[in-house]
């Protein structure tokens, strides 16, 4: 319990001063232990009845947690290297919401039944191919275009993350009412009903896009050193935004896939790796990032089931917390 | 029981539009005759608007039958349809104008009731007291909407004050950002209470179910419309600091607490009434400020008359694209809003280059 809560009281004491004297691989190894411990916990707490039942569904409920954590975690540092900021994040620029909009309006182009019987990894493949295609053409058309004011940029993927839920719920209105139950069930989605084939494709999906990032890993610390930069140490900077956009979209719709929408979990996690990193190496800060994300999400969830009793009200603490922090950071003025 | 009350707002409104803008038109007439004679065409075309939107619904209610003497049409007409058109009217035009109120106060164009945390504070309220009073009345409800909400936007004009740099467009990422918190608190409770979809519902501007006797609170904020007409240059003054203001020989707290207050009471009735209706607050004014530029006090006719345009347009489209269902209009403002408010934005950047 100790470990299920340590974003707000840490970010609140290394505001003014990162803890800098500690070594990356002592936050790695000791987040990894508090990350494994957690998962351990989660698997056995009250562990009784008929366990061929009980331990595949919290394995399930796990592995989507650490699925989910790891996308959001390295697409929202990725973004932040190559957008050079630490505060722009895919879900703040409006990625979650446009997956949302494009599943209701492949509901509402062939229909909720057709959906249906639509065979799940076809169905899957779709949706990241326009996917990613949109938000490959949305947003490097706003990143690659002139006037870089990062506070229009963000007011920009605000207002198109409201514009994209505008839409889904004016072509929710139009679609039969029993279509839209089904597509009701697409997005709300939790941690507690995620289907096993479903994550199985999303891992898939994720391995791909790391195996590409990994492939990139050279490029991303100089990336973050900004345009200019990165050209003059000889990275092709177009190329690499356009296949950083790529990883991202892929990871942020499987997170979405998985579990719906969640707004602020990524700034989170990727404020706090930043504040525990002594350099900012993305070998540092990603897995840092990643591993907070599970803490976060599995002794968040933790918490809420066994102490408070309700389950799916995760989201909204993290909605919570990390529009607090979202605060604090606008008003330190950290955004440049 | 109302059947007396009956026509006693029905005849009385339909007229009741045009005295704002006339009276501002009469006035103006010798220095800006063409801004009245257009004004004048506008409130025609809202007009118009209105008289069509009173004769699109689910029952028969049509010229021929309420001239024939239709009892059930007149009924209908009576009970919901003029209700309905007049409550789209007043909140259309209160809530332009009070945004417009709020970016005088704020200094900044991008900011409206619904992106500083005022909306979303108002339903914090309404949650707070349909949980600890269950049976309150709607004045009860109201008033504790209004307390919120005058706290929830004080609070967003103290983060203001002490922002390290007052960017442009810093100022509504800010007030966006509280709101999302808020909601996030009303979320919380609403989901342990089981108020969530109640919750949404409120959320969401519906006039679908306005009917006679539901819909009067919101005279409140035609009167405070007028209220911010014509206090709209002392808004104008108070957004350039306290000193200045103070230099001019006004009372600094005392023309904030009015904008305050007028914001406030129009967002908590409107929420109370209708819903939140997105957007509008912001659009409006700045469109009207493309068209006719910043004088403020012959601005808020104009937000006002484009303002009830507005929603009556965006509730005319809501009750016929998918007839006879119908989408709320705070659907419709809400897609149509994001797009507008995004062009406002890529637009600047386009014009600095």
């Amino acid at each position: 319990m100790a470990n299920s809560n340590p974003l707000p009281t840490a970010m609140v004491s290394s505001r003014r001063h990162p803890v800098r004297s500690l070594p990356p691989k002592f936050w790695i190894i000791t987040l990894g232990i508090a990350a494994a411990a957690l998962v351990a916990v989660f698997m056995t707490i009250e562990l009784r009845g008929n366990l061929g039942y009980i331990l595949p569904r919290r394995a399930v409920k796990v592995a989507s947690m650490i699925l989910v954590a790891y996308a959001v975690g390295v697409s929202t540092v990725l973004f932040q290297t190559v957008t050079c900021n630490r505060i722009l994040t895919p879900s703040i620029m409006g990625f979650d919401a446009l997956y949302v909009l494009l599943q209701t309006a492949l509901v509402f182009v062939i229909g909720g039944q057709a959906v249906l019987t639509m065979s799940e990894p076809v169905l899957f493949i779709i949706e990241l191919v326009l996917m990613v295609g949109f938000s490959f053409l949305l947003y490097r058309w706003l990143f690659t275009g002139g006037g870089k004011s990062l506070h229009l940029m963000l007011l920009v993927g605000i207002i198109f993350g409201t514009m994209f839920r505008g839409f889904s719920s004016l072509l929710q209105r139009l679609i039969d009412p029993s279509e839209f139950i089904i597509l009701q069930d697409l997005f709300f989605a939790s941690f507690n009903n995620v289907d096993g084939a479903l994550l199985g494709y999303s891992a898939i999906a994720v391995a791909l896009v790391s195996i590409m990032a990994w492939r990139m890993r050279s490029s991303f610390d100089v990336l973050a050193l900004g345009r200019d930069m990165a050209v003059n140490l000889g990275v092709d900077h177009k190329k690499a935004v356009t296949s950083t956009l790529i990883i991202c979209s892929v990871l942020v719709a499987v997170s979405t896939a998985l579990v719906g929408p969640v707004t602020f979990f990524g700034l989170l996690v990727a404020s706090l790796a930043y504040q525990l990193c002594s350099h900012f190496r993305h070998a540092a800060v990603l897995p840092i990032a990643v591993l907070l994300g599970i803490i976060a999400l599995v002794g968040g969830q933790l918490v809420l089931e066994r102490i408070f009793a309700f389950d799916t009200a995760l989201s909204i603490v993290i909605e919570f917390v990390g529009g607090i922090v979202f605060l604090i950071l606008l008003l330190r003025g950290n955004v440049k | 029981m109302s059947a007396p009350a009956a026509p006693a707002p029905g005849p009385a409104s339909p007229p009741a539009l045009p005295p704002p803008s006339t009276s501002a038109a009469v006035t103006r007439r010798r220095r800006f005759p063409r801004t009245a004679a257009s004004l004048a065409l506008g409130s025609a075309a809202v007009f118009v608007l209105a008289v069509a939107s009173m004769f699109i619904g689910v029952s028969d209610v049509s010229l021929p039958s309420l001239l024939a003497g239709d009892p059930v049409a007149w009924q209908v007409f009576w009970v919901s349809r003029v209700p309905r058109t007049l409550s789209i009217i007043l909140a259309g035009m209160a809530l332009s104008v009070a945004g417009l109120i709020m970016q005088l106060m704020a200094r900044n164009k991008f900011v409206e009731p619904g992106t500083v945390g005022t909306v979303e504070s108002a339903s914090l309220g309404i949650l707070v007291v349909t949980v600890l009073l269950p049976g309150a009345s709607m004045i009860m409800k109201m008033s504790t909407a209004t307390l919120f909400a005058a706290a929830g936007t004080a609070l967003f004009l103290l983060i203001l004050r002490r922002l390290p740099m007052r960017n442009t467009l810093i100022v509504p990422l800010v007030g966006i950002m509280l709101g999302g918190v808020i909601s996030a608190v009303t979320t919380f409770f609403a989901y342990r209470t089981d108020l969530l979809q109640t919750l949404n519902s409120w959320m969401v501007g519906d006039f679908s179910g306005v009917l006679r006797g539901r819909y009067e609170l919101l005279w409140i904020v035609g009167i405070l419309t007028v209220i911010g007409y014509l206090a709209a240059d002392r808004f104008t003054v108070a957004g350039m600091g306290a000193d200045f203001t103070t230099n001019l020989g006004l009372n600094y707290n005392r023309v904030m607490m009015l904008g305050l207050v007028i914001v406030s009471l129009i967002s908590a009735v409107v929420v109370v009434s209708v819903g939140s209706i997105p957007f509008l607050g912001l659009i409006v004014p700045n469109l009207v400020s493309l068209m006719i530029g910043d004088n403020v006090r012959r601005a808020v006719p104009w937000v006002a008359v484009f303002g009830a345009g507005f929603v009556l347009a965006c509730d005319i489209i809501g009750r016929t694209i998918r007839y006879p269902y119908e989408i709320p209009v705070g659907v419709i403002v809400s897609a149509i809003g994001s797009v507008l408010f995004l062009y406002l934005l890529l637009r600047k950047r386009a014009a600095r280059g």
